[in-house]
């Protein structure tokens, strides 16, 4: 069963250099694939160029998935990564 | 002929020393096809992995003498260097179109640098940009063999000249040698830009030209204050220069004394000096120097720099980023104020014989209700975050104060009947029409305050527009006509005990200072570099005094007049 979750980005830099790169940090823990999905997009979230293609800023609605052996511990590292750093809610 | 030329100001002070050319090695190659693609990929990852070395060493310097939080974008460079994504794309490109490794990394380079490059509505993923470029050349040097020239070994006192600073060139800066910074490329916001001011280095960026008019251990002139950059000067100017960086450097050290101080007359009376901005960027400027308060908030550039009427959301997250950063001090925001000469690309106004006494500001928002409230819908739920006002330009006739109050008032009792969270709000208007600074008695009965724009009441008072050079003589701030207009405004509101501020270019002018004091208006707004140094001119001076020469300023003749009145009062 592949993990989601929906997340309100409120970090007022969005998901730029230091946000994103403590995201890929944290998706590049685990064997399964992480998928960041915003406005219809998808990119592998251990990929740092990729996040920072999508552009995400303050107030975006984005969608992560994880699929993978380890997938609930990834998203829960996801989500813990994303609430230390206040950066969605 | 001159070899002087301009850039933008990027960090204040001024530099004079010797041009340090920091200019990149040749890493230009050939397209090569190759056969053996494996080998191809393992000088990929050899490369990835030296590069990266390089990085850590470079991250642990700069962390070492910039502290943690600024070695952070090189974490961000590791991780470019090891994204599987990229490299990935390398060996693939490789494997496909059998070229050599420098081609393969140019071209997945390139790719992701124009990708950036074109999220122009952001000028953060924008600059980005230059990451990714310094990561390249780090890791093509590798690929061909060649030293990447190293800031670290300036041993003099030099102007650091270059086309573009990456984060590697600035954490190996050492603030003794490097006393200047002069780019080709970059803005305000640029990463070079932010490095300079974190070590108070004056810097000038965006030049376009200095690499190619400046040759190396010339004499440079960087004047980070105007952003002018003077080449070999000659002893005259040297001397000059000399003196305007020692005046700034004493300046400086005195005004820094006051960034946390109160602002305060001679003789104890408090005043309020507030900054004018236009976006949430400009907000690092406002704390920096001190200031009290936003006394003004340019909501039209939220409109103008979209390609869309911008979201409830939108607005809302712009507007509660500025509040929160205030931290509880008061946030006046105006609303929309288009039309005059500021116009927006995807809604087009009708042309008009007289733009400025046409249809602009409150009247649109009056006639165009659905944006109107839009924006005050935006603006109540982000008063829940601190303490935001709301001033409504260009108001002539209290009919359109009463009615922009009744949209809000309404849009004010939806929100409540959902439940949403909202703070007090203080509602007032911009004086700048002649017709409200003479019912100002009338209008103090209704709103909570004045915030006086003093740019277009001149303006409108003289019937001369500042812009065209016939005219110009006519833009008289202390014009005694002026000054009692504005004066009327002040006993106006204080006689029914409301605030008054001046959001003009007036507020910070240290000619009007001393007379906006002695008629005791309440709030100075002005451009934040100017507040240090308002609050420095209004500690040396007494309000009683000013009293009298605001007395006299009333009753002079002349604009000239009046500035003699003051020079005399303030020596």
């Amino acid at each position: 069963m592949t993990q989601s979750k929906d997340f309100h980005i409120v970090a007022e830099t969005g998901i730029h250099a230091r946000p994103a790169t403590l995201l890929v940090q944290a998706a590049s823990k685990f064997t399964s694939d992480v998928t960041l999905s915003y406005q219809g997009k998808d990119v592998n979230l251990k990929s740092i160029m990729g996040v920072m293609s999508l552009g995400v800023g303050q107030g975006a609605d984005v969608t992560i998935k994880t699929d993978g052996d380890d997938e609930e511990s990834a998203m829960a590292a996801i989500v813990e990564a994303m609430e230390t750093e206040g950066l969605a809610e | 002929m001159s070899n002087n030329f301009k850039g933008i100001a990027a960090s204040n002070g001024i530099a004079i020393a010797k041009a340090y050319l920091l200019v990149d090695p040749d890493l230009s190659f050939t397209k090569t096809t190759i056969t053996d693609v494996t080998a191809e990929q393992a000088r990929v990852d050899d490369a990835l992995k030296v590069a990266s070395a390089d990085v850590e060493i470079i991250k642990s310097r700069a962390e070492k003498n910039l502290g943690a939080d600024e070695a952070q974008v090189f974490e961000a460079h590791l991780m470019v260097l090891s994204d599987p994504e990229m490299s990935g794309a390398f060996k693939q490109k490789i494997a496909d179109d059998k070229v050599n490794a420098e081609q393969a990394v140019k071209e997945v380079t390139d790719m992701y640098i124009g990708m950036f490059e074109a999220m122009t509505d952001n000028a953060y993923m924008q600059e980005r940009a230059a990451d990714i470029r310094d990561v390249t050349k780090r890791i093509l040097s590798h690929l061909l063999n060649v030293a990447l020239p190293n800031p670290a070994l300036i041993d003099e006192e030099v102007v650091l000249v270059s086309k573009d600073l990456t984060p590697s060139d600035t954490s190996q800066l050492d603030r003794q040698f490097v006393k200047g910074i002069l780019t080709d490329f970059g803005g305000r916001t640029a990463h070079a830009s932010i490095m300079a001011r974190t070590l108070e280095i004056p810097a000038v960026v965006g030049s376009e030209v200095a690499t190619q008019k400046i040759t190396a251990g010339v004499t440079v002139i960087v004047d980070g204050l105007t952003g002018d950059v003077i080449v070999d000067p000659d002893s005259e100017t040297l001397a000059t220069y000399q003196q305007k960086a020692a005046n700034y450097l004493a300046q400086r050290a005195e005004w820094a004394l006051l960034k946390d101080q109160q602002s305060v007359s001679a003789d104890g009376k408090n005043f309020v000096l507030g900054a004018n901005i236009g976006s949430p960027k400009d907000m690092d400027a406002v704390l920096e120097n001190g200031s009290e308060g936003v006394g003004l908030y340019r909501t039209e550039f939220l409109y103008m720099e979209s390609d869309h009427l911008p979201t409830e959301d939108e607005q809302f997250v712009a507007y509660k980023a500025v509040v929160e950063k205030m931290a509880g001090k008061p946030v006046t925001v105006r609303t929309m104020d288009i039309g005059g000469d500021k116009n927006l690309s995807y809604w087009k106004l009708p042309k008009e014989e007289n733009p400025f006494l046409g249809y602009r500001a409150i009247r649109i928002s009056l006639d165009q209700t659905e944006i109107f409230r839009t924006q005050l819908r935006a603006l109540l739920r982000a008063s829940a975050y601190g303490n935001l006002w709301i001033m409504f330009p260009m108001i002539a006739t209290l009919g359109e104060f009463r009615a922009a109050k009744k949209v809000y008032l309404e849009e004010r009792a939806k929100l409540e009947e959902a439940g949403v969270s909202m703070g007090e709000i203080k509602l007032g208007i911009m004086i700048e029409i002649p017709a409200a600074a003479v019912l100002a008695d009338k209008f103090a009965k209704e709103v909570d305050f004045f915030s006086i724009g003093t740019n277009d009441l001149i303006g409108y008072t003289m019937a001369a527009d500042r812009g065209n050079d016939k005219v110009a003589y006519l833009y008289q701030p202390y014009n005694p006509s002026i000054l009692r207009l504005i004066s009327n405004v002040i006993t106006a509101a204080h006689n029914e005990g409301k605030f008054v501020a001046m959001c003009g270019e007036m507020a910070g002018d240290p000619i009007a200072v001393p007379v906006l004091m002695g008629m005791g208006l309440d709030e100075f707004s002005m451009s934040a570099p100017s507040v240090l140094q308002t609050r420095s001119l209004m500690k040396k001076l007494n309000t009683a005094d000013m009293k009298l020469l605001a007395e006299k300023a009333l009753d002079a003749e002349t604009n000239d007049e009046v500035i003699a009145l003051v020079e005399a009062a303030t020596k």
